[in-house]
């Protein structure tokens, strides 16, 4: 059984909808701006991937808006956008023929964080009656499902950064089950003063900027946004017509062994195991879209890896993430849809804010780089150990989506 | 004596829950179930919510789970306004 991705829907620090984010990517502009949403004039860390210029109620019915958090906001409007995409008809499916699966890390924490303080300033009468769910970790598969009809087997993955290729390898479980199309990826943010601590805690987080693998690498930055993809039986798609942006071709997930034991980190097994899912030899593999930790530490590590599979320089590596930042349950997502359009342009974005890596790895910097490409692997690391990788192929040959071309 | 009329009922609840897009609620709505208006029971939570704090007082909670129209709403309010009073 085949499973494909037939619809894309980004909110990103690049762009709002797909086409936005994508030439900005291919631009290697970068989102990343001085915190604006709260003061962070305190905070050790000011900078951040914002979504600009989204306001709910242009992409929301209103009834959703008082009851939702900025990052389900972003997910429904990502959601909307996917489905339409994928020109998902509700009646078509059958009852429990939908499924929604996405990742998520902490859930409404920027909603959450304002109703704990009418809580502590106020009161209890002052809560939201809509905290009862709208801080859940799992809020977004709901009102995902809720709002599109997505009665199958549903699903929330926490595996923070790891959670957008944990989603769909998940929801690509569905499809072999017999769900003919899932709502699947992730979209995140947690960018409130809560939200924001939790992540310096961390100890990651840069006070001047994100470059991964780049000789000046002291840590990340965080984000808010991603991707929502539709994940469909590849004969189903077929028989409705709709063209198809790549197959998830593989896919594994690997924790690393606990501290102190003296065993390798799982990033490499990861990636082998879904090469062996895909069956295809990293010889097949035409580029990399990395995890790019932005840590000395854990850029070497997956330098390491790259290495070891695809020999130094081996194959082409990119980060483009290094331009929204990381955005926990939602990055992994982000660099899905990402690979699946580079498949879809045979284009490779750059790593901005990056010069050149100081590693021996292939890193497309400056600007995007124009290649044929079938089969792309995506790696992800979620903090506390989580490892994921997809391979991504295309369908019918480079260019699969001719509708768009 | 301050008293709640429907105007201001549905001006509470579109800034609490917002509005069904496929209901008029501008429209004669005092005898409509809630629920057929796309409230539902966390909706009025949040806009019984907000009436209290407005009025400073406190209602009835089994009289709010019975109140499934405006009207019968405005009366449970009203009630309480006018022994407050």
């Amino acid at each position: 059984m085949t499973a494909v991705i037939t619809g894309i829907g980004v909110t990103a620090p690049t762009g709002l909808g797909t086409d936005s984010y994508w030439e900005a990517t291919k631009a290697g502009r970068s989102g990343i701006t001085p915190i604006d949403r709260f003061d962070a004039s305190g905070y050790p860390a000011q900078l951040a991937g914002q979504v600009p210029g989204f306001t709910a109620a242009e992409h929301l019915p209103s009834r959703l808006v008082p009851q939702t958090d900025r990052m389900t906001q972003l997910a429904l409007t990502a959601g909307a956008w996917a489905l339409e995409d994928a020109a998902y008809e509700p009646d078509a499916f059958g009852e429990y023929g939908v499924s929604v699966v996405t990742a998520a890390s902490g859930g409404g924490v920027e909603f959450g964080h304002r109703e704990l303080e009418n809580l502590w300033r106020k009161g209890k009468k002052f809560v939201s009656a809509y905290q009862s769910f709208a801080w859940f970790y799992a809020v977004n598969t709901g009102q995902l499902s809720i709002r599109h009809g997505g009665r199958g087997p549903c699903g929330t993955l926490v595996t923070e950064q790891a959670g957008g290729l944990d989603a769909v390898g998940q929801a690509r479980r569905h499809v072999r089950r017999g769900t003919p199309l899932v709502v699947t990826g992730g979209v995140d943010g947690a960018l409130s003063p809560w939200g924001w601590v939790a992540q310096l805690s961390t100890g990651l987080v840069s006070g001047t900027g994100y470059r991964p693998f780049g000789a000046e690498a002291d840590g990340y930055l965080p984000g808010e946004g991603g991707a929502i993809l539709v994940l469909e039986d590849a004969e189903s798609a077929a028989a409705r017509g709709i063209p198809a942006y790549g197959e998830i071709a593989g896919y594994a997930a690997t924790l690393d062994p606990r501290p102190g034991l003296d065993a390798p980190p799982g990033l490499r097994r990861a990636a082998e195991l879904a090469l062996a899912d895909a069956r295809v030899t990293p010889s097949e593999v035409d580029a990399v879209f990395a995890d790019a930790a932005g840590v000395p530490e854990l850029d070497r590590i997956e330098a390491q890896v790259l290495c070891g599979l695809f020999g130094p320089h081996g194959v082409p590596v990119t980060a483009p993430k290094s331009a929204t930042g990381r955005l926990f349950g939602g990055g992994a997502a982000l660099d899905l849809a990402a690979a699946l359009l580079s498949l879809r342009d045979g284009v490779l974005p750059p790593t901005p804010g990056v010069e050149r890596p100081d590693h021996p790895i292939d890193l497309v910097t400056g600007a995007a780089r124009e290649l044929p490409l079938r089969t792309v692997l995506v790696l992800a690391r979620g903090h506390g150990g989580f490892n994921a990788a997809v391979v991504v192929r295309a369908h019918h040959g480079k260019g699969a989506h001719p509708w768009r071309s | 004596m301050a008293q709640l009329n429907l105007e201001d009922l549905v001006a509470i609840m579109r800034d609490c829950a917002g509005e069904d897009e496929h209901v008029n609620l501008d429209g004669d709505i005092l005898d409509t179930l809630f629920y057929d208006l796309g409230y539902d029971s966390l909706a009025l939570l949040q806009t019984t919510g907000r009436i209290e704090q407005e009025f400073d007082i406190v209602l009835d909670e089994d009289g709010i789970t019975e109140a499934e129209t405006p009207r019968a709403l405005l009366a449970l309010v009203n009630d309480c306004l006018a022994q407050a009073a």
